[in-house]
């Protein structure tokens, strides 16, 4: 397939799943706001440290309320990464590849776009916050679901997995920074019901509440690491993230697993094999926060290898006739 | 019956009590509100009544209620909308995009003048390109003293670069959109032949795709010739194009890019086709072959279905500045390593003073009179034709040899003397760049418009697929000047677009 190509369905993916998790940050928060009393719940500028786009926000932001970061972050199109601006590139970009994506799609991520577009003002979404953000993640579970049952599972859409696995491999753990940032848990309240509310929170903005007491029962941080990191079968958790998003790699490139044939390959390969042989426990000695950076960085070094190996302009003496 | 129907069509402005039911007003189910005017309706005859082959249409809308034809018709807009059927705005600095209006009201086309009209074509097309090859190579036409040497020296679309050139399997315009206009004698005319990028025929599948969504129990009840095998045909043609060398030729489209006003359309016509959309970025050109830049490496092209300009296709012959063509892409052709389609050079055909010769060069070539005529053409490099044009110029339309899309036109009577004066001065400084036509008063089709059925002036654009035979699609592109009174129907200025049946 055209590297050009790739390059705009990977994208098109990527801020699909952007938009939806920015979503997910927006209503994390909101929870709180609800459930926390006074002031801890009212804190608006972590959620703006954690998207990465905290300077970008000072430059031209002059008051951290509720208001002006929702506003930032859903509608602003001067910030590349609100939702409005994720679902506009993942529109230009699907636009460029109409030829290649199934008509299903194209519509969806058309009328998504519209939805927030036109999703009615600041004041309407902070009126149904619940309602306006859980249609957004919706809509996003709907394109992948479009996009599973009516594009071929080849080239392209493993580009697509591709890129959808590792922006949320990245937000996921982003989403778990949420609990270093925002809540700066004082030892006295660790065990209270506000710890517990804490992650009840976050782990309902992951859509992961249900499978976690499923899987573990009662909430503790060890266990809540686990399941968002190291879960295997969590659709969500990160070594999920990480093993689909290589498959993907393995089946563009034709090379089996467990070895590889390009740079992309070997740091996903070498990445995802770290996180399969770690404990949550070691995680947590080493700093949450400090392991989640580090893996971000890391992620990171696998998007740019992506780029190389595939979307990068080759030189001609390649051609072999 | 017919009065009763009527009056249900238009209920909702006649209600008891509304305004329009004013004393001595009465419902005149003849003339159904519908004014015909001093044109050619195209659904309706001089009385106002239905012809023969729009009744039946004509009866069933009629059933409806004015109110659910608004509604389809609303449905129709929002669908476009979801589809993303659009065009971008050159110089729209929010990068938005517009739909092409469109009204669900259908133009028809008699099955037996569709005869007359395709064979017509057909004709035309045929000789075209039999000029195109005797042009690039003896000049026969031109030694005969048919078509004058000076005009094609001058041509701005003759490409010195293709002479002595055949273009694979000897076809040179393999899609062309012809424009067609009809007069209101009734007479249908030639009015541009579109041998370069001809676009639009993507609207007429998404028309018809909308139309078949809007009203499912016309298309059951009413035999209308399908389009929807457009693509297979075009396909077809591009493939067999290379089919004597590569068994199954790998063809692409090549589209100046997603900012281009008609890449709807690049995209749409690849996805159909199920080939590659490619930009000149994408290609390059090694020993004579082009291939594209894909993830596993090169992949060669046998041919390429060209959207972009002959002056843009290879910086290393036409325009140096392109940056949107491929370099060694006309030596890969030279080479007959590529098929491009349509072939570079056919602009010559689009001059309008060659177009103005077109007539002579069917009788020259095949011995026939043309089927369809041209729009009686005034060229001005000739002394006597052009004083005739500068004493008539108030009754006139000039226009300049080698513009599209309307520009630097001349519309004799609505232009003011000052207007005209310029023109003049301009057609006796360089008379070889311009041509005259009478002031066509082009046939109307009804709209809807708020209230009642309003009649606007159209086009027609058939589209001609030159393959392994020449393939004409029935019907074509309507387009509709939507603002009343207007000529105009580009789609930059207020034009709509109709689906267009040819039934039988």
């Amino acid at each position: 397939m055209l590297s050009r190509v790739a390059d705009s369905i990977y994208w098109m993916s990527r801020y699909v799943e952007r938009a939806e998790n920015v979503a997910r940050f927006i209503s994390v928060n909101l929870n709180l706001s609800l459930d926390m009393p006074g002031e801890a719940g009212q804190q608006w500028w972590p959620l703006v440290v954690i998207t990465g786009d905290d300077d970008e926000f000072q430059s031209r932001i002059s008051t951290t309320t509720k208001e002006s970061v929702v506003q930032f972050l859903t509608f602003d199109t001067d910030n590349p990464n609100s939702i409005l601006s994720c679902l506009r590139s993942a529109r230009e970009n699907a636009r460029s590849v109409r030829e290649i994506i199934s008509a299903e799609m194209w519509e969806h991520i058309n009328k998504f776009y519209l939805l927030v577009r036109d999703g009615g003002t600041l004041e309407d979404v902070l009126d149904d916050p619940y309602h306006f953000y859980e249609v957004v993640s919706l809509a996003g579970q709907q394109f992948l679901g479009v996009t599973d049952a009516t594009m071929t599972h080849g080239e392209a859409w493993h580009f697509c997995q591709l890129g959808r696995m590792i922006e949320r491999a990245d937000k996921t753990s982003r989403i778990l920074d949420v609990k270093y940032f925002i809540l700066l848990p004082k030892p006295s309240d660790v065990g209270t019901p506000y710890d517990d509310v804490q992650w009840l929170a976050l782990l309902r903005s992951a859509s992961a509440l249900e499978m976690y007491r499923q899987r573990h029962g009662r909430i503790s941080p060890v266990n809540v690491v686990n399941f968002l990191v190291l879960d295997k079968e969590f659709p969500r958790a990160v070594l999920h993230c990480l093993t689909r998003a290589n498959d993907s790699l393995h089946s563009i490139s034709g090379t089996v697993t467990g070895s590889f044939s390009n740079v992309a390959e070997q740091r996903l390969g070498q990445l995802r094999a770290e996180l399969a042989y770690t404990h949550a426990e070691e995680i947590i000695a080493g700093g949450l926060h400090e392991f989640i950076d580090d893996f971000q960085q890391r992620l990171n070094c696998v998007g740019e290898a992506v780029f190389e190996s595939f979307f990068a302009k080759r030189p001609l003496e390649t051609i072999s006739h | 019956m017919f009065q009763e129907q009527s009056a249900v069509l238009f209920r909702s402005s006649r209600e008891p009590g509304g305004e329009s039911a004013a004393p001595g007003d009465q419902i005149d189910g003849d003339a159904l509100d519908y004014d015909v005017g001093d044109f050619h309706d195209e659904m309706f005859d001089h009385d106002g009544r239905p012809r023969a082959d729009c009744e039946p249409l004509f009866r069933r809308m009629l059933t409806m209620s004015w109110d659910d034809l608004i509604r389809r018709q609303r449905a129709a807009d929002r669908s476009m909308v979801q589809l993303g059927i659009t065009f971008n705005v050159y110089g729209d600095q929010l990068g938005r995009e517009r739909i092409i209006p469109f009204d669900i009201v259908p133009r028809i086309i008699a099955s037996p003048e569709w005869q007359i009209l395709e064979h017509g074509l057909r004709q035309r097309i045929t000789a075209l390109n039999m000029f195109l090859q005797d042009l690039y190579h003896e000049q026969k036409i031109i030694h005969d003293g048919v078509v004058p040497e000076h005009v094609v020296a001058t041509a701005v679309g003759f490409r010195q670069q293709c002479i002595g050139l055949t273009p694979p399997r000897g076809i040179w315009c393999h899609i062309t959109g012809t424009d067609l206009v009809r007069d209101s004698d009734g007479q249908v005319y030639v009015l541009e032949d579109n041998l370069r990028c001809p676009s639009g025929v993507s609207y007429v599948l998404q028309n018809r795709q909308l139309m078949k969504q809007t009203f499912p129990q016309l298309f059951e009840r009413t035999s209308i010739r399908p389009v929807d095998d457009y693509c297979s045909r075009l396909l077809d043609a591009l493939q067999y194009l290379r089919e004597d060398h590569v068994r199954t030729p790998s063809v692409a489209l090549l589209s100046p890019g997603s900012y281009n006003s008609a890449y709807f359309e690049h995209s749409f016509l690849a996805q159909q086709m199920g080939i590659d959309l490619v930009e000149g970025r994408d290609l390059v050109v090694s020993d004579g072959f082009v291939y594209m830049r894909t993830t596993k490496g090169f992949e060669r092209i046998d041919v390429l279905y060209r959207r972009i300009d002959d002056d843009f296709l290879d910086p290393l012959v036409f325009r140096k500045d392109s940056m949107l063509g491929v370099p060694g892409l006309m030596n890969a052709y030279r080479l007959g390593r590529i098929a491009l389609a349509n072939a570079p050079g056919t602009g010559i055909a689009d001059d309008k003073v060659v177009y103005a010769c077109v007539p002579q060069i069917i009788k020259y070539y095949l011995g026939e009179d043309p089927i369809i005529p041209n729009v009686p053409t005034y060229v001005c490099w000739d002394d006597a034709q052009r004083q005739h044009v500068l004493a008539n110029l108030d009754q006139l339309v000039v226009k300049p040899a080698n513009e599209s899309g309307g520009y630097g036109l001349l519309i004799g009577p609505r232009a003011s003397a000052a207007e005209r004066a310029a023109c003049a001065a301009q057609i006796k400084a360089n008379p070889r760049n311009y041509i005259a036509q009478p002031t066509l008063s082009l046939s109307r089709v009804p709209v809807l418009c708020e209230d009642r059925l309003e009649g606007r002036h159209v086009d027609l654009r058939p589209f001609i697929v030159y393959g392994r035979d020449v393939y004409v699609l029935p019907g074509g592109l309507t387009r509709v000047a939507l603002k009343k009174g207007s000529l105009v129907v580009n789609s930059s200025q207020g034009g709509g677009s109709k689906d267009t049946w040819v039934v039988s």
